[in-house]
């Protein structure tokens, strides 16, 4: 089972290295794994996605709050969160095409970031179901390049359930 | 102010009293500034791992912070398997590690390894100091969180240029955002802990070290008195209980006592405290104990449920938990009493007795046995790994908390000899500290015994010579068909001489019969003293759970032939 936990952690240097080593030592393999600072404010949010059982998610939880600079642990994938991930996509779309690639663009919402005579450069957010399906429909054009942020995930409003 | 003379104040202040280690160009400064202000004892060692191993002794016996001090590169490095020791078993340590000057960082320059790298899966936390203005927070923060909380090692790396910058001297409150040495409290569950005493007609209590760490023999004792239940302990909780107490059932677990094994077994409760239910401690997970009931007190939420599944837990520290407990057991009447349980306890209790044949060969428990009746149970014992380990957890029968220290979660040899000398400085008594040893584990750090004579310490060592890696010969022994694979050694060292060369008295037995008089002989004489006594080569530790199996899948002396 896909497990979502949130992390918020003092913005230090090895941080990241300390909680990924951690995961990593119990044997959970990490499929994605975000983070960004919040503001000014010296603290750091992670989002981690891995699979694993429940008893898994909590046993990690409780790992990892023990480290020092963990300030909290929540495991996501007990209640309701909304999830993201943003992914850029380098697709090849000459004239004869474009107009085609730019219909799709605006089925699945996204925008055109950059545009060159070889093709277009997307920017797609969503689920990962959605940004699945965006590459499968883009891919008979052919892409060049692609990249994936992984996922960031928040408990949504008013949930404190878990 | 320099950064060394600020590293030095902030060390007295937190009263450290003894420190050891080995100085090295990236910590001369440090050295240079206790050359000058005499801060505390500096023991000066052989080999960095014994620093560690020695604060580790040091922390254990006295329940204070250990405190050890090495140079970047191989100084570091050195100290990574007493550190990893002294973080299985909860021990809290402050590692001083020097690095390379700041301009010099990361470009593999001579002696700089990324200690902290290195130490990451093994440290409660660790501390690079990048500036002399972050010094004073590092080592007073690197104090509180090893000792508070559930204790653990802290690593602080300084670079050489740190220790020389100039500074100013400022004191400043110590808090971490997400550290709360309070930790989280349940209790929730007391009611039903208490309905599960209540109608257990065979509980059991399996005590750890988090009983010694906390302070809450008391308590301990207290509650097994209250509710007649008698109590077994693990290796790390040997001292939580003492082991003459009538309702003492020994040392659980792959080497335990048949009456702490059968009592674990049979048990219809088990109330465990302070333990994280070692595979060596309880055999297989899920085999464990399936009919009883268990109630779990940790200090740390992270071990509930993690090795076996607990019916009621509470979290806390032992000693407030078990204060609780004892409150609320207070009106607790036992309607049948405890007659039956206890009667067969007494019984199984009887089944173990061994012979102590005074004369032929030198048996390991005949050494034992001696040495616990000559110091009236009263000695501070350390032990390295093996068979020795589990003969002195065995045989010598610990009255109370931090008199056994021994390696159980990581099983480090050559641990004994170093953590004996950092025992022998927490005791100001100058009473004897034996260590009970092997001839292999006493070879892993034998060049102690120069350390022990330099600073005149009563470490002696009973060494069990057996001329074999004993532990892993037995396993081959029992399980691979006595193939010998590299445990026997063709040619053994001198000991005596070896002893006398490093300023040790010593002296071999052979001969039962002068088995007590040369203990008695090595207690009388001042500082360290080697007593090699030759044992039989196949002595085996019985006994034995069956690896991987359950606590009553027992080979013993007598169904040996049979298996
Ligand atoms: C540093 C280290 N290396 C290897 C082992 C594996 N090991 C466990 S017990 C043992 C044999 C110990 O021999 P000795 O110290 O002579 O004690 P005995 O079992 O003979 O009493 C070994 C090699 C270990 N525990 N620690």
């Amino acid at each position: 089972m896909r497990q979502v936990i949130s992390v918020l952690t003092e913005d230090h240097p090895g941080v990241l290295c300390r909680i990924v080593g951690l995961i990593f030592r119990r044997g959970y393999n990490v499929e994605s794994l975000s983070v960004g600072r919040i503001g000014e404010t010296g603290i750091s949010r992670f989002t981690i996605v891995f699979n694993g059982d429940r008893e898994s998610a909590r046993q990690i939880m409780s790992q990892l709050r023990k480290l020092i600079e963990v300030i909290d642990v929540d495991i996501l994938s007990q209640g309701e969160f909304v999830e993201r991930e943003l992914s850029l996509i380098k697709v090849n779309a000459k004239s004869q095409n474009r107009p085609e690639v730019l219909q799709l663009v605006d089925v699945f919402r996204s925008r055109v970031v950059d545009v060159g005579e070889e093709g277009l450069v997307l920017e797609v957010t969503g689920n990962k179901e959605k940004i699945n399906a965006c590459i499968k429909v883009l891919s008979p054009y052919g892409i060049k390049e692609l990249v994936r942020s992984g996922s960031v995930a928040m408990r949504r409003v008013g949930f404190n359930g878990g | 102010m320099t950064g060394a003379e600020m590293i030095l104040r902030c060390l007295e202040l937190e009263g450290v009293e003894v420190a050891f280690g080995i100085p090295g160009g990236a910590v001369i400064p440090i050295y240079d500034e206790l050359y000058k202000r005499k801060s505390f004892k500096h023991v000066l060692v052989r080999h960095e791992q014994s620093a560690a191993h020695a604060a580790d002794g040091y922390a254990r016996a006295s329940g204070k912070v250990g405190v050890c001090i090495a140079t970047s590169g191989p100084g570091s490095t050195n100290l990574v398997t007493g550190i990893a020791t002294a973080y299985m078993d909860s021990v809290p340590m402050v590692a001083v590690v020097g690095q390379v000057a700041r301009s010099f960082m990361g470009r593999d320059a001579f002696q700089e390894t990324d200690i902290i790298g290195l130490t990451l899966p093994i440290v409660k936390h660790s501390f690079k100091v990048s500036s002399v203005s972050e010094i004073y927070r590092v080592i007073r923060g690197a104090f509180y969180i090893a000792k508070t909380g559930r204790p653990g090692p802290v690593l602080i790396e300084i670079p050489l240029d740190v220790q020389r910058e100039e500074g100013v001297w400022r004191e400043e409150e110590i808090s971490f955002k997400g550290y709360n040495p309070n930790g989280f409290v349940s209790l929730d569950d007391i009611p039903k802990a208490v309905e599960f005493m209540k109608d257990a007609e065979r509980p059991v209590i399996l005590a750890g070290g988090g009983i010694i760490i906390s302070g809450a023999t008391r308590e301990l004792l207290a509650l097994a008195e209250k509710l007649e239940v008698p109590v077994a302990t693990s290796l790390m909780g040997k001292g939580a209980f003492p082991e003459e107490h009538r309702l003492s059932l020994g040392m659980a677990g792959m080497h335990g006592t048949p009456a702490a094994n059968k009592a674990l077994c049979e048990a219809d409760l088990i109330i465990a405290v302070g333990l994280r239910f070692s595979d060596r401690s309880v055999g297989k997970h899920e085999k464990f104990a399936t009919s009883a009931k268990i109630i779990h007190m940790d200090y740390d939420p992270a071990e509930i449920n993690k090795n076996v599944k607990a019916h009621a837990y509470l979290i806390g520290d032992a000693k407030k938990t078990l204060k609780e407990l004892l409150e609320a057991v207070s009106e607790l009447k036992l309607e049948k009493g405890r007659k039956e349980w206890l009667e067969k306890i007494v019984s199984w209790k009887e089944e173990f007795k061994i012979e102590l044949e005074k004369s032929g060969p030198v048996r390991p428990w005949y050494v034992i046995r001696s040495a616990w009746e000559l110091t009236k149970g009263e000695a501070l014992v350390t032990t390295e790994v093996g068979q020795n380990q589990m003969w002195a957890a065995l045989y010598y029968k610990v009255k109370g908390p931090r008199r056994f220290i021994t390696s159980g979660g990581l099983g480090t040899m050559g641990y004994g000899l170093p953590a004996a000398m950092g025992a022998s400085l927490a005791d100001p008594s100058g009473k004897p500290v034996l260590n009970i040893s092997g001839d292999g584990s006493f070879m892993m750090s034998v060049q102690e015994l120069d350390t022990c004579a330099r600073y005149n310490l009563p470490v002696k060592v009973l060494l069990l010579n057996n001329r074999s890696l004993g532990m892993v010969r037995q396993w081959q022994e029992l399980f691979f068909e006595k193939r010998y694979s590299e445990t026997i050694y063709s040619r053994e060292p001198d000991y005596v001489a070896l002893a006398r060369s490093l300023g040790a008295q010593g002296w071999t037995v052979s001969e039962a019969s002068q088995v007590r008089d040369a203990i008695e002989r090595a207690l009388e004489t001042p500082g360290p003293v080697v007593i090699n006594f030759v044992i039989p080569q196949e002595e085996k530790v019985f006994p034995m759970m069956v690896p991987g199996t359950t606590l009553d899948n027992v080979i013993t002396q007598e169904n040996l032939g049979r298996r």
